[in-house]
């Protein structure tokens, strides 16, 4: 086919200020988003996309979730062996580790149980699946839970595994949630130090990968945490967006500059974020939702 | 028909974002997953030129910002897809042809991914949303034009033979 060289230029105008208009477009988008924080007027939208490709995002994980487990069947004998002194290994350093902290775990208890009978509510988690994650592409991370508001799942409820603290709910849909995972750049934690019961705030590093770590900055510099010392969540008023008292990971390292007021340690987190899959929300007891509900006092 | 033809390639663009989503982070290395959405966009836009390209891409960004479990700004995919759609049908137009061969569309995709991913990092630094460090970013976009290279054999010639489909026969170019 040969073309015209006038309609061809024609084209390239039409191209040129289609650009331009689509540009600004994106401008006024990203304007109107930011202005507007938190009740942004693109929110209904994000929802509305939400309700529609939320069910087709938890269609096709169900379908994949099968086959994301046969790798696992191609496990050699060795490398079996291998996992089973790892694992053998973990385990005598966990045994040890819950020797030394029965303490804690005593006042922690205590603390626990002190704070329960005040508000008289004990939590129970909603379960269920990770059917979506956010690309590093996106540089936040983010992941899709296939449990929404007909759940019980609503904004600002903490979100963990069997591991520790994975983070907390942005927002929710009918049928969908979205999670902000606690190694995003922008997720702010309360923590505590198990063994000092120090305070401090867990920043998630927003690192891409398996280096997901999360800076801890500690409010007290006369205390220093050691290596290996856990932390565990703060907690927030009411309860939301974090409850109190789930663990978060362990410290690596320490780092205390003379210059700053307070020392920062960075917390290698219990959870696997690569491999995320069942999770459970917390909320408040004698919640209406359509899934069994698990009771957090069930496995004691 | 051409309301049909819209919504058809609607449809494979939400397909694109769906399956990015929920499929290829089983596929992730350090959480960097091939760009189907992009990979769409291109396609489309070396068979039906600048101007459906940027539309298109608008359309898919926005489905990318807008979809679940998204929480940047919204616009910034958008805005990054528009200029990707809008670069590969000018690839097209250069062309001078009609079928541009598999080396040009190998190095469109590649450039298109090292320029999407590129705009909307910068958005990101501009808006401060969230605070990432260069490297960091130079890294995920390196990683990000590899996936978009390698999955371009197998994803490109469907999308492009589909969207040659969709064009209306009456145009002369």
């Amino acid at each position: 086919m040969r073309r015209d060289p006038h309609h061809q230029r024609d084209g390239q105008r039409a191209a040129r200020s289609t650009l331009v208009l689509l540009l600004l477009v994106c401008a006024t988008l990203i304007t109107l988003d930011y202005r507007g924080g938190n009740d942004s007027p693109l929110e209904p939208v994000r929802k509305l996309v939400g309700e529609a490709l939320g069910p087709a995002e938890s269609a096709t994980a169900s379908v994949v979730r099968p086959f994301s487990a046969i790798p696992d069947w191609f496990h050699s004998r060795t490398s079996l062996r291998s996992d089973l002194n790892r694992l053998k290994a973990e385990n005598a350093r966990l045994r040890q580790q819950l020797e030394t902290t029965d303490l804690d775990r005593n006042r922690l208890a205590e603390y626990d149980d002190l704070a329960r009978a005040a508000s008289d509510t004990g939590y129970v988690l909603v379960p269920a699946h990770v059917i979506a994650i956010g690309p590093s592409q996106s540089f936040s991370r983010t992941v899709t839970i296939d449990a929404g508001t007909r759940a019980g799942v609503t904004a600002d409820l903490t979100v963990l595994n069997n591991d520790g603290l994975v983070g907390r709910v942005l927002r929710a849909t009918t049928t969908t949630a979205t999670v902000l995972l606690i190694v995003d750049a922008e997720s702010v934690v309360g923590g505590r130090v198990g063994r000092t019961m120090e305070v401090g705030f867990l920043r998630g590093s927003g690192a891409v990968g398996p280096e997901g770590n999360l800076d801890l900055d500690l409010v007290d510099e006369s205390v220093t945490p050691e290596e290996g010392d856990a932390v565990v969540t703060w907690g927030s008023e009411g309860g939301a967006p974090y409850v109190p008292g789930v663990p978060v990971g362990s410290v690596t390292s320490v780092i205390s500059s003379p210059r700053d007021t307070s020392q920062r340690a960075v917390i290698d987190p219990y959870v696997d974020f690569g491999s995320l899959d069942l999770v459970g929300v917390v909320v408040p007891a004698g919640t209406d939702s359509d899934r069994t509900l698990i009771s957090a006092g069930d496995d004691r | 028909m051409s309301v049909l033809r819209a919504l058809v390639g609607l449809v494979v663009v939400l397909l694109a974002v769906v399956l990015q989503a929920s499929l290829f982070p089983h596929f992730a290395w350090h959480g960097v997953v091939p760009d189907l959405a992009l990979l769409v966009v291109v396609g489309a836009a070396l068979v039906r030129g600048a101007q459906y390209g940027a539309v298109l891409g608008f359309v898919a960004g926005l489905a990318v910002d807008l979809s679940p479990p998204s929480d940047h700004i919204a616009g910034r995919w958008a805005l990054a897809l528009v200029i990707v759609g809008y670069v590969a049908g000018r690839v097209r137009q250069d062309a001078h042809r009609d079928r541009p061969g598999p080396t040009q569309v190998v190095l469109t995709v590649a450039a298109c991914s090292f320029v999407g991913t590129s705009v909307f990092a910068l958005s990101g630094l501009l808006l401060k949303d969230p605070l990432i460090d260069v490297d960091e970013m130079l890294t995920t976009i390196l990683v990000a034009l590899v996936w978009d290279v390698l999955l371009a054999p197998f994803v490109l010639p469907l999308v492009m033979m589909l969207f040659a489909r969709l064009r209306p026969s009456r145009v002369a170019f």
